[in-house]
């Protein structure tokens, strides 16, 4: 009952945002940042008028007739069943109307295939249910999800109202950074189901597909921070994999790519030690709370019949070897990704002692990061 | 026997509702089978009972009903008209295999290797991947394997099938010039080929998975062989019971030079069935 | 041979057994007609209150009431029922109910068939609808089942897959019913060129169901093989590839749109000359029509793949057929319209949901034409655009145009009149609330909403909101439907066998309610 009161007040809050929401999101498509999404903007009016246009003639002739030629009018029913002349010229008109459509948006199409030429790459990889960016040719390669406050707001029942987290569900804990003015090649692909990129403002969305990559481009003119989210259904959290591309002028680019390549060579440098199985433990519940618990559940229970139970997990409370293979390669064909790619020694070796050791499980064994390291 | 020109409409009929049983046991079994359950294979098992059972009572009726002549010209052409339909589904069945196929071998698997627009895909995903058909893969799915030869087994396969069609044709022949025994015996002959045919695609089966470690798991080109032959061995199979039915009713005397539905109608599927396998040998194994 | 003879005399005097086993055993087209459309009518409110859960869950932002996942299953069963267990079954009894006497036949052709076409579809969705109970739920990759997605999917999978297979079974076999009827049980003068368009967008409906229903049954069988089986149709890794299913499935479901509304021009056809007084206009450009939104409907499908990466040629060549449809779709417009014009014009309820439909539908079939400009569909695709386009076609198309029919045939079928005043109090109340729930949703997919997500980013919310709001406005106003039906048939004002005073055609010929066989012998056709 209380949720159910809370439900209803909430809804008469709701009223209040529509004005905030107005000045930030209209009615329409946004115009967007880039010569494409201009293009494609241009396109949709275009098309939206011929079809306001049509929609008066075709309504206001059936309006028309229901108010003139209604029996309670005395309208008498003439017996007309046929006009050749009037056949063709609805046959025809729109014909020619459709075919001047289709000029416009033929150029925009083959202007936007066109990928030659671009100033740099960013291979964008969908994973369920997070992005992950490489830039070709610079040792740059991250991982982005939805931000923590987001992610606790929106958990069932969380009782976090979505009004006072900022860019609610649009945020990420690392957005994807590319420089104004530079035409850039996305090569899209997934790991393991379909997923689409999309930011409106660019002005359009692609598939990342499993096993083959598709190209679309981008040159954005206005620095800024643009916002999107995955566009093709791929399982249970969808909905929580948003996109955001912060454009950044060159030098503030430049800049950001030395900052990134100064923290890769720490984390790469940092010499990993053993670690004390509590250190690890607490290191791996961070991991398993982003990584792991958006299928197999915070507290580990799964989902019957999609997402087995960490809980008394027969692999888990079993050989070492067997649970740190499965974790690092995956099984092929399931949701369960091979993590050695996305996670580094550290972090596995500490998310598979947590595993073990916590989440209902009392192996009271470790795995250390050297040990991953030399499985690699 | 009746005369009058109303169409007949049998006035109910149980024979439905025990299919639809039938077909939901057996189609529910086999789904509890693939998840694993113990007690789907009765379950299976019974819904094929009551399949069957459901097909021998439903045929029954009808050639009584034929026999009796209840059916006229009207009810003929109804099943003639069906029968023709119901074909052609069974065509964009195939259609469907068939496709896949073209698909995988002008698309698919060149994009994988860098033809056209899958050049970014192969520099970036499958650098070493050679697309020539056939194949299982970039990742080598199912290992190993031979490609199975289009001039053994298969050719004679082809041939069978292509005999049983002429004799099938002499069979009709023999029923519309009322000669009783080449009815008799060129059906006995099409069904005999039918059936060989079915077996030697059993012994080919063998050889595949015995000794070219050719599986449906050998990527792609296992995965469109088996099907497409599958279905169509599958099919053939139908056919076949159907001319047996024919046969037998042959043998019992039932059909006449102008009255003979049943005959057509399974005659029709043959040739169909002829059909896809020449399309199977020329696409599948062949080239 | 003596039992056979006896049944055969004895079925021309006896009308229909009592009982239960009547309804199972029936091989009556009226009997099975009737059965389809309760079915139907049953089918509507699953898949409805399905709906109204996941307009309640998207009534504001964050999560209140359902899991993400239980909320993909809602989407996609709400999907599949309204499909193949609504508007599918509704139009296929109204197929059972109208043809045989339309042509003057004196049933469906193939009658113990054809209670086997019904008769599968209770079983196939049992079958469906179980899985909601099983480990990992129903299915939950959208009705369109993309691999790989749909192949994580729980124990339901399997049954999911063989349910589909049923409901294909069952809707290739009714329409081989449909086509051996109509070329074979004409009355005698009853030329193709006389038959009313209702039968004509059936006969062509017909021939797109048994085209397209085996490549769905081809297509999920693949997914099944590439579960259990090993197989790697759709894996790159073995040479196969996502998006091969994408095109078998589009070239199933393209043609399965207009599966969705032939039937329904062919209805709307039917009354809107009734309620003008005036022969429709343009009846052979009709059928020209019909032809060829049948033939293009083959070659568009990969407009609902823009963004999947096709080639650039592809993309222009599926953006140039898509746009084309609109020529055949106007042609039809535009003779409705000539219909109503001069003619003598009154609103019953049939005619209100008919000129709904007209309006409504065209109103869809313009946000279509958008969604085939390719380029712009790159920024539509997958948003509540589509959502939008697909409901005003769907809903206020398909599902009008069934209330439209049942109204218009409700007096012919149970021999009394329903309540007038309760039948436009119902158009009027879901004309606005129809509105209401999907108009707003159009400005949503504009401004970024995407589909089948369970929550969403809070600009979005007041159009949400509205949406909700008319959503569970709708579904109460079906919910008065039903009641309207209910009480026709239980009784009310007798109607006359003419019914409406404008109509033309057989049906109008016999007595309301007519006789369980109608026309045992054929009637002369002018
Ligand atoms: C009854 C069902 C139905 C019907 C009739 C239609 C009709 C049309 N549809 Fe629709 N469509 C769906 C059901 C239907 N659709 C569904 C269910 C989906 C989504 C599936 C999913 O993804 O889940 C979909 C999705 C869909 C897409 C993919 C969108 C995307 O996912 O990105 C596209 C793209 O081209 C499209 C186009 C069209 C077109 C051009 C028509 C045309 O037939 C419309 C023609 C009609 C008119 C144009 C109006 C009348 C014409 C005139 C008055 C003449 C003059 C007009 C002009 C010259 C402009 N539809
Ligand atoms: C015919 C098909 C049909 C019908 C009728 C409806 C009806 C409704 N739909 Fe549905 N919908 C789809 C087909 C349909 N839908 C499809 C294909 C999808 C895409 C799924 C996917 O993404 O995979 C979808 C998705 C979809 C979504 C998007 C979900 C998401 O993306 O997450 C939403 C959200 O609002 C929605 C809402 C509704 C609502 C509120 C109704 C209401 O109109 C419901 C109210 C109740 C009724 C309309 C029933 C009453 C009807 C009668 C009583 C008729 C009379 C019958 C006889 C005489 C026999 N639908
Ligand atoms: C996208 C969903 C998903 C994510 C994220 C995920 N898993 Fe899994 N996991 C699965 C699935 C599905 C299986 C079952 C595979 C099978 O069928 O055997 C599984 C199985 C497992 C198992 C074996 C359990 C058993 O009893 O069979 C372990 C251990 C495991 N995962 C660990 C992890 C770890 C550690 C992480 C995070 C670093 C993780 N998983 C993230 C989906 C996921
Ligand atoms: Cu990723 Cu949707
Ligand atoms: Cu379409």
């Amino acid at each position: 009952m209380d949720k159910l009161k809370q439900f209803f007040a909430r809804s008469s809050i709701l009223a209040g945002i529509s004005g905030v929401a107005h000045a930030e999101y209209g009615l329409n498509l946004p115009v967007g940042v880039t010569e494409t999404s201009q293009a494609v903007y241009g396109l949709h009016m275009q098309i939206l008028w011929v079809c306001i246009i049509i929609a008066c003639v075709v309504f206001g002739a059936m309006i028309w007739s229901m108010v003139f030629h209604r029996k309670s009018q005395g309208a008498v029913a003439e017996q007309f069943h046929e006009s050749m002349a009037a056949e063709l010229v609805w046959t025809v008109v729109p014909f020619i109307i459709l075919i001047v459509m289709a000029v416009p948006a033929t150029k925009v199409l083959v202007d936007m295939h066109d990928v030659s030429e671009p100033d740099m790459s960013i291979k964008v990889t969908g994973y369920q249910w997070k992005w992950r960016y490489e830039y070709i040719n610079e040792d740059i390669d991250f991982f982005s999800s939805l931000d923590a406050a987001s992610n606790e707001a929106r958990q069932v029942g969380s009782d976090i109202d979505p009004a006072t987290v900022e860019h609610y569900l649009l945020n990420v804990d690392r957005p994807l950074v590319i420089p104004v003015g530079k035409k850039i090649r996305f090569l899209l692909t997934a790991s393991d189901v379909i997923h689409s990129w999309w930011v409106p403002d660019f002005g359009w969305k692609k598939d990342a597909i499993p096993g083959f990559i598709n190209e679309a481009w981008v040159k954005v003119d206005k620095p800024g921070v643009y916002r999107g989210q995955c566009a093709e259904l791929c399982g249970r959290d969808h909905g929580f994999m948003p996109i955001v591309v912060e454009v950044k002028s060159t030098e503030d680019y430049a800049a950001w790519v030395q900052s990134q390549k100064s923290s890769a060579e720490l984390t790469n440098s940092a010499v990993v030690e053993t670690l004390p199985p509590q250190e690890l433990k607490q290191q791996g519940k961070k991991v398993y709370q982003a990584n792991c618990a958006a299928c197999h559940q915070q507290k580990g229970e799964g989902v019957p019949g999609v997402f087995p139970a960490i809980t008394a997990s027969a692999v888990v409370t079993g050989e070492i070897s067997k649970h740190i293979d499965l974790v690092m390669n995956g099984k092929p064909g399931t949701a369960m990704a091979a993590f050695k790619g996305q996670l580094s020694d550290l972090e596995l070796a500490a998310v598979i002692t947590y595993q073990r050791n916590s989440l209902g499980n009392k192996v009271g064994d470790a795995v250390q990061p050297t040990e991953i390291a030399a499985l690699r | 026997m009746s005369t009058d020109n109303t169409y007949y409409v049998p006035h109910s009929a149980k024979w439905p509702i025990v299919g639809s049983i039938g077909m939901t046991l057996l189609l529910g079994g086999f789904a509890g089978q693939l998840n694993g359950s113990s007690m789907a294979d009765n379950i299976m098992l019974v819904g094929l009972l009551v399949t069957i059972y459901m097909l021998f009572g439903w045929f029954g009726d009808v050639i009584e009903e034929s026999e009796s002549g209840a059916y006229n010209k009207a009810e003929d052409a109804s099943f003639r008209i069906g029968m023709v339909w119901f074909i052609f589904s069974e065509v964009m069945f195939f259609a469907a295999f068939f496709g896949a196929l073209y698909y995988i071998r002008v698309f698919s698997v060149p994009w994988l290797g860098g033809a056209d627009s899958g050049a970014a895909t192969h520099e970036f995903l499958w650098n070493s991947y050679e697309a020539i058909w056939p194949t299982n893969g970039p990742e080598a799915i199912g290992g190993e394997y031979q490609k199975m030869s289009a001039w053994g087994l298969p050719s004679i396969n082809t041939l069978i099938l292509l005999t049983s069609g002429v004799t099938v044709t002499v069979a009709h022949w023999g029923l519309v010039a009322n000669k009783r025994k080449q009815l008799i015996w060129a059906l006995a002959a099409t069904v005999a080929l039918g059936f060989i045919f079915v077996v030697l695609q059993a012994v080919e089966y063998g050889h595949g998975y015995h000794d070219l470690n050719l599986t449906m798991g050998s990527g792609v080109y296992g995965s469109t062989f088996y099907m497409l032959t599958g279905f169509h061995g599958f099919h053939v199979t139908v056919g076949a019971i159907m001319l047996a039915v024919v046969l037998v009713r042959s043998i019992k005397g039932h059909f006449t030079a102008e009255h003979h539905f049943a005959f057509e109608a399974a005659a029709w599927y043959w040739h169909f069935v002829d059909v896809v396998w020449l399309g199977l040998f020329i696409f599948v194994y062949w080239l | 041979m003596a039992t056979a003879t006896a049944t055969h005399e004895e079925h021309h005097d006896h009308g229909p057994a009592k009982g239960l086993m009547r309804w199972v055993t029936t091989t009556n087209h009226k009997d099975i007609g009737t059965l389809y459309l309760l079915f139907a009518l049953l089918m509507f409110m699953i898949g409805g209150a399905m709906a109204m859960v996941i307009r309640l869950e998207l009534f504001q932002p964050g999560l209140q009431f359902v899991d993400p996942g239980f909320f993909n299953q809602m989407t996609t069963v709400h999907a599949l029922v309204m499909i193949f267990g609504g508007v599918m079954p509704a139009f296929v009894g109204l197929a059972n109910w109208m043809l045989p006497i339309m042509i003057g036949g004196p049933d469906m052709a193939l009658p113990r068939m054809n209670n086997w076409s019904f008769w599968i579809l209770p079983f196939a969705f049992a079958m469906l609808l179980s899985t909601f109970f099983m480990d990992g739920g129903a299915p939950a990759g959208g009705w369109t089942i993309y691999p790989p997605l749909v192949l994580q999917g729980g124990n339901g999978f399997p049954f999911m897959i063989f349910a589909i297979h049923m409901m294909g079974i069952s809707s290739v076999m009714g329409a081989i019913n449909v086509i051996v009827t109509i070329l074979n049980m004409r009355a005698p003068g009853m030329t193709l060129m006389k038959m009313p368009l209702f039968v004509w967008t059936w006969f062509i409906t017909a021939y797109l169901l048994i085209a397209v229903m085996p490549v769905l049954a081809g297509a999920v069988t693949m997914l099944l093989t590439d579960r259990f089986f090993d197989t790697s149709f759709f894996n790159a890794a073995g040479g196969g590839d996502p998006v091969l299913f994408q095109h078998i499935f589009w070239f199933f479901g393209h043609p399965e749109v207009y599966i969705l509304i032939l039937p329904a021009f062919g209805i709307v056809s039917a009354i809107i000359p009734t309620f003008a007084r005036k022969p429709l206009f343009g009846y052979s450009s009709m059928v020209y029509a019909t032809s060829s939104i049948a033939f293009l409907s083959f070659i568009v499908w990969a407009h609902h793949m823009f963004t999947v990466g096709l080639p650039l040629e592809g993309e222009l060549f599926f953006m140039y057929a898509t746009m084309l449809i609109a020529v055949p779709t106007g042609v039809k417009v535009f003779n409705w319209i000539s219909t109503m014009w001069k003619g003598s014009m009154t609103f019953e309820t049939p005619m209100l949901f008919s000129i709904g439909f007209v309006i409504m539908f065209t109103i869809g079939g313009f946000s279509g034409l958008m969604l085939a400009i390719a380029p712009a569909d790159f920024q539509y695709h997958d948003t509540y655009f589509v959502v939008a386009h697909f409901h005003y076609v769907l809903v206020t198309g398909a599902v009008y145009s069934i209330m439209a029919a049942a109204y218009y045939w409700l007096p012919k079928w149970t021999g009394n009149m329903y309540n007038e005043t309760m039948g436009k109090w119902h158009f009027w109340l879901s004309t606005i609330s129809v509105n209401v729930l999907f108009f707003p949703q159009h400005f949503l997919g504009l401004a970024g909403m995407p589909r089948r997500i369970p929550d969403y980013s809070v600009q979005f919310a007041e159009f949400n909101m509205w949406s909700s709001l008319g959503g569970f406005a709708f579904g109460l106003s079906q919910v008065f439907f039903c009641y309207i039906v209910y009480k026709t048939i239980q009784g009310g004002e007798k109607a006359t066998d003419q019914v409406w005073e404008g109509a033309d055609g057989l049906e109008w010929e016999l007595s309301s309610p007519p006789p369980y066989h109608s026309f045992t012998t054929p009637p002369k056709i002018k």
